[in-house]
């Protein structure tokens, strides 16, 4: 860990001109907001984020979870996954967000982790973590280590021929296949990216995973009202029972009409991709048709057409497969 | 040998004695101790695993804030190599002392070391340092069988009859190689050492499983008399083998203390744990059975190699346990090692028999499938009468029992031999079942047992407590010996300058001290019966020694309960503070003729159900049956059980360090991508003990446990696995791949 300045921002403004410093938002900022600390303060300790000033936003006022005027939802960037998890608007009406932030993490990490910060988590690549190895996103140019290298946890969907990192995160899988929608105050005033356009693939430059620029803060999302009759579920699939990482996650909203037509779909996919993966694939061949197991796996094939596995993870094409076809089976029969 | 066969507190559940001091935190690990003016030491690691440094360049560091120092080759000063010993002392794996040249042999060997005034400041330093390297290509390859041995050929561990013959005349027969990957301890508490030097005498605060070996060797390494050197290691927060032998980093701690006159803490990070403090090496063994129709064996071949460092030999023994566990006429067993770029293994919880057991009990229930037998009744077939391998008998061994209860408690009648035909709430299930053993043995071992004035005795012993329950134990052996209470005895442990105890490894630990602590509490006994006879005062003065009778702590004569004057009375008639007396046991471990064969034995029983719709494979149960002697607690007995089949489903399902095999690195060096298992993943845990005194080990009948419960549970798993799915994975562990796409497994890098 470097040395550095640690600044509480009193306002949001002040936040932003504070972080507006940096020459980047992205990989290698030297300045950093802070928040609950579980992901960033482990990357310090290794010297894989080296900012020199930390600004402390955890007394901004943007830890409120409440309904908008459209019938939606507002989750502030400060709100805590744990909080987010048992809220009971999250629990009633979008499920699959209250299960995805409790398939995370622990119940410690959960209390601290925030809705931000779940939002913008670094990947689990060993490669990007270890200083002594090539990595484009940790250092560009530096070479991708994970290529050849150890990929079994590694991405399949949306990789480059610099990197194949995944997006580790559970959340952002649900936020996805809810329509979520990104709040953003910066130098030039609000913007809000839909949670799709918010994420960035590789491509020749990994270092940057985002739509954010220096100065950007998240200050909320916003969830759209659901249709009515909706019904959500994630699906996470690991090694161990719990406090691991996906090698496949699966997120789906469904709803069919009275003769089991399936009438409005969103799918999404975590563990497989270099973002938080929603697959329009699956959705066209799910839209329209009557749900069955049948139907599921054309769409899960559909969903995992374009994969390129590495030398350890071809698995994860098989796995995703049945993780979707099994996740829409339980979301069309979920009550 | 004497033989207890009634306690009041022998076999009786006892809390820890030490359970406060640990849920309250005021026990003290070794990096819990501080002194005033203490330093803080930072390997610098090598981030090649094969080559030469070429120059290493520390002046930026030592220019940092609060750095003190920054030692490397040139200017550590002198540290010795312990000479070769042929007895059961100066023991450590990695003999190389650190620094000593420039050599990289491994990912991740020390270079250098940092001192500064708090931690954070040495780790920076540390990091600060520039090396350069040049750089050679390094092995870690993985497969081992049929690559270049350090020998010309494998030795010969045991053999009978004509192997070969009988395999080529065989009706039915197995032939397989199983592999088991790198696995690392991770016990929570990290590697530590805080060095006092006083100009004299160095003080170590270690995480030391063996606290008499530890001294012994870092004095030879640091060229001073053993008296000058003292360990304590006063609570272990466990170490599964890892912690036996002293390695480099506390070299560096008491090289460091001793060079700039101040204490030295150097604790080692999770990082480094995968690199310097040892491994369960990789290891490859082919199993080659043969039955007759009947389903006796008649010929049992385990070849096995291990890989071990580049300049150490560790040799994992596999073969311990196959030459007793079954009766066949012919046997051989052969093991190599294979060099590679790693750092150099150790013992882990049951070195030996527990990969030993993991691929002869796959090969036993691939044999049961080839003879459609059922394989609890395969291993009742070939149960032996006596230790065939020497031509002794068992000491006491009930396994038959073990197998039969065992079968009851889990209820394998009710299994069908087809794969994937049972089924549960929607889930299919696989029942797995395999045999177990593990050595009993003594060890030398010296105690003193103190009687004091205000009713409490004091028990000293140079062994440590590595969590298994020690302490309780022999407060317990003390209690039963004197009738002082449990918590009335203080047990003084983890201290080299203790009368010499065992190392807390093998499992012998209560086998060993039990002996002893009997000897020396009945000596403290007659002292304080000489007390009573000799002092004036005392209503035994003038009485003959044999005249009178200690019972439940109390002196009377024999046989009269009447008159019976407390012992703690009687020091205060005699107006001493204390009487003591001294005990010894003798070795059996390692005996050049043994007259029985010590063992225990077990039998593992597991569930796992699965899910093909997605992949998902759980452990769900296991019933465990242990042959152990008589258990002198059952409390921590069945933590210790608990705890190892907990390991096992780590062992069978997640544990595997990666090396890359480009840079040599052991790549998921942290906990979040080393899986072990967590609670979630913990079956439902049966643990049976079957409580047959071995009074031939000592006169309370204990053997010990530990190990024996992690041998044998991975092959149980993985045998339950290939019942439930159909895929035989004996390539640890089993793998989601291996279930999904089984021909396609591609995890390993090399």
């Amino acid at each position: 860990m470097e040395l550095f300045e640690l600044v509480t921002a009193q306002t949001i403004p002040e936040a932003v001109k504070a972080q507006a410093k940096s020459s980047t938002a992205q990989n290698g900022a030297e300045v950093r907001f802070i928040a609950g600390g579980t992901n960033l303060i482990d990357y310090m300790k290794l010297n894989v984020e080296r900012p020199n000033r930390l600004v402390d936003i955890n007394g901004l006022p943007l830890d409120q979870i409440e309904k908008t005027a459209d019938g939606g939802l507002k989750i502030g960037a400060l709100a805590r996954n744990a909080d987010v998890a048992q809220d009971a608007t999250v629990k009633e009406q979008y499920a699959v967000l209250s299960q995805a932030l409790l398939a995370g993490a622990s119940p410690q990490l959960r209390n601290m982790a925030t809705t931000g910060g779940n939002l913008l988590q670094k990947t689990r690549c060993v490669y990007y973590r270890d200083t002594a190895t090539g990595c484009n996103k940790r250092e560009p140019g530096s070479g991708c280590s994970a290529i050849g290298g150890y990929n079994r946890m590694l991405a399949i969907l949306g990789t480059s021929e610099h990197c194949i990192a995944t997006n580790p995160s559970d959340q952002n899988v649900a936020l996805m296949a809810l329509d979520a929608v990104v709040h953003i105050e910066g130098v030039k005033g609000q913007r809000a990216v839909p949670v799709a356009e918010f994420y960035v693939v590789p491509g020749a430059t990994p270092q940057r995973e985002t739509v954010l620029e220096p100065g950007d803060l998240v200050t909320h999302i916003t969830l759209p009202k659901m249709p009515a009759g909706a019904k959500s579920v994630y699906l996470k699939l690991r090694d161990r029972a719990s406090y691991e990482f996906a090698l496949a996650s699966a997120a789906i909203v469904i709803k069919q009409d009275a003769s089991g037509k399936i009438e409005f779909i969103r799918v999404a996919m975590g563990g497989v991709g270099t973002k938080p993966w929603r697959s329009l694939e699956a959705e066209k061949a799910l839209l329209g048709r009557a749900a069955s197991s049948a139907t599921f796996r054309t769409a899960a094939e559909a969903a995992l057409h374009g994969a390129k596995p590495q030398s350890q993870n071809g698995f994860k094409v098989e796995l995703a497969k049945r993780c979707l076809t099994h996740a829409m089976g339980q979301a069309s029969q979920s009550a | 040998m004497d033989q207890v066969t009634e306690s009041k507190v022998i076999g009786v559940a006892t809390p820890r004695i030490d359970g406060p001091l640990k849920v309250s935190g005021s026990a003290m690990y070794a990096s819990d101790h501080h002194f005033p003016g203490l330093l803080y030491a930072w390997p610098v690691c090598a981030t090649i695993s094969n080559g030469t440094i070429a120059h290493l360049d520390t002046a930026g560091a030592e220019k940092m804030p609060g750095v003190v120092a920054v030692y490397h080759r040139e200017n550590i000063g002198k540290l010795y190599r312990v000479p070769p010993s042929t007895g059961f002392t100066l023991i450590l794996d990695e003999k190389r002392p650190p620094l000593e040249d420039d050599t990289i042999r491994y990912y991740g060997q020390y270079v250098a070391v940092a001192v500064a005034q708090t931690v954070e400041q040495a780790r920076a330093a540390a990091e600060s340092v520039k090396v350069t390297y040049n750089k050679e290509k390094p092995d870690t390859g993985e497969k081992l069988l049929g690559t270049p041995l350090t020998t010309d050929k494998p030795d010969e561990k045991s053999k009978r009859g004509d192997t070969a013959a009988a395999l080529q005349a065989a009706k039915v027969k197995v032939d397989a190689v199983y592999r088991i990957p790198v696995e690392t301890h991770n016990p929570i508490e990290l590697h530590a050492s805080v060095a006092v030097f006083d100009g004299k005498k160095y003080t170590l605060y270690e995480t030391s499983q063996a606290v008499v070996n530890h001294r012994d060797v870092m004095a030879q390494m640091l060229g001073v008399p053993t008296e000058q050197v003292q360990v304590i290691t006063r609570f272990l927060g466990s170490g599964f083998g890892g912690k036996l032998w002293p390695w480099p980093h506390g070299l560096l701690a008491a090289a460091c203390a001793r060079n700039l006159g101040r204490p030295v803490k150097l604790v080692v990070s999770r990082q480094m744990m995968f690199e310097s403090v040892g491994h369960r090496p990789a290891i490859d063994q082919r199993i080659q059975l043969a039955a007759d129709a009947d389903g006796k064996l008649t010929a049992v071949q385990q070849d096995y190699v291990n890989h071990t460092s580049m300049l150490d030999d560790y040799n994992e023994g596999c073969g311990e346990i196959t030459p007793f566990l079954y009766s066949t006429p012919n046997l051989l067993v052969t093991g190599g090692l294979v060099r590679r770029n790693v750092g150099n293994p150790t013992a882990m919880r049951g070195p030996g028999a527990v990969p030993g057991l993991f691929a002869l009990e796959s090969a036993m229930d691939e044999l049961a499938i080839a003879l459609k037998m059922d394989p609890v009744q395969l291993r009742l077939k070939n149960e032996p009468a006596l230790d065939e391998s020497l031509n002794i008998p068992f000491s006491s061994r009930h396994m038959k029992e073990c197998l039969t209860v065992g079968s009851e408690k889990f209820g394998w009648a009710k299994r069908t031999p087809e794969i994937g035909s049972m089924k549960r709430d929607g889930l299919t299930l696989g029942w797995g079942m395999a045999a177990c053993s593990w050595l009993a043995a003594r060890i030398e071992t010296e105690a003193t047992v103190e009687l004091l004035q205000d009713g409490s005795a004091r028990v000293a012993c140079g062994t440590q407590d590595i969590g298994g329950g020690t302490y309780t134990v022999m407060a317990q052996v003390v209690s039963h010996e004197t009738g002082i209470p449990v918590n009335r005895v203080d047990v003084v442990l983890g201290d080299s300058s203790l009368p010499p105890g065992p190392i807390s490894g093998g499992s012998w630990v209560t086998a060993s001290m039990t002996p002893a602590v009997l000897a020396a509490s009945q000596n403290a006994g007659k002292a304080l019966v000489l007390a009573a006879i000799k002092s004036d005062g005392s209503p035994f003065k003038g009485k003959k020694p044999e005249d009178l009778e200690l019972v439940d702590g109390t002196v009377r004569l024999k046989g009269q309960q009447q008159g019976a004057v407390p012992m703690a009375e009687i020091l205060r008639i005699a107006k001493v503070n204390s009487v003591s007396g001294t005990g010894k046991s003798d070795s059996t471990f390692g005996a050049a003729k043994p007259k029985v064969s010590f063992h225990s034995y077990g039998a593992q029983f597991a569930e796992v159900t699965w899910q093909p719709e997605i992949a998902r494979l759980r452990v769900s149960r296991v019933v465990t049956v242990i042959d152990a002697g008589r258990i002198l607690n059952p409390r921590p007995a069945r933590n210790q059980i608990e705890g190892a089949v907990v390991m096992g489903v780590g062992m069978a399902l997640f544990e595997e360090t990666m090396y890359d095999p480009r840079s040599g690195a052991p790549i998921n060096n942290n906990l979040a991508d080393y899986v072990v298992a967590v609670n979630a993943d913990t079956p439902e845990i049966d643990v049976t003990f079957l409580d047959y005194p071995d009074y031939q080990l000592n006169a309370l009948g204990a053997r010990g446990v530990g190990e024996i419960g992690l041998a044998g549970i991975a092959s149980a798993i993985t045998n339950a696995v290939y019942h439930a799915t159909g895929v035989r994975v004996r390539d640890l562990p089993v793998r989601i791949e291996d279930l999904l796409v089984p021909a396609n497994r591609t995890t390993h890098l090399a």
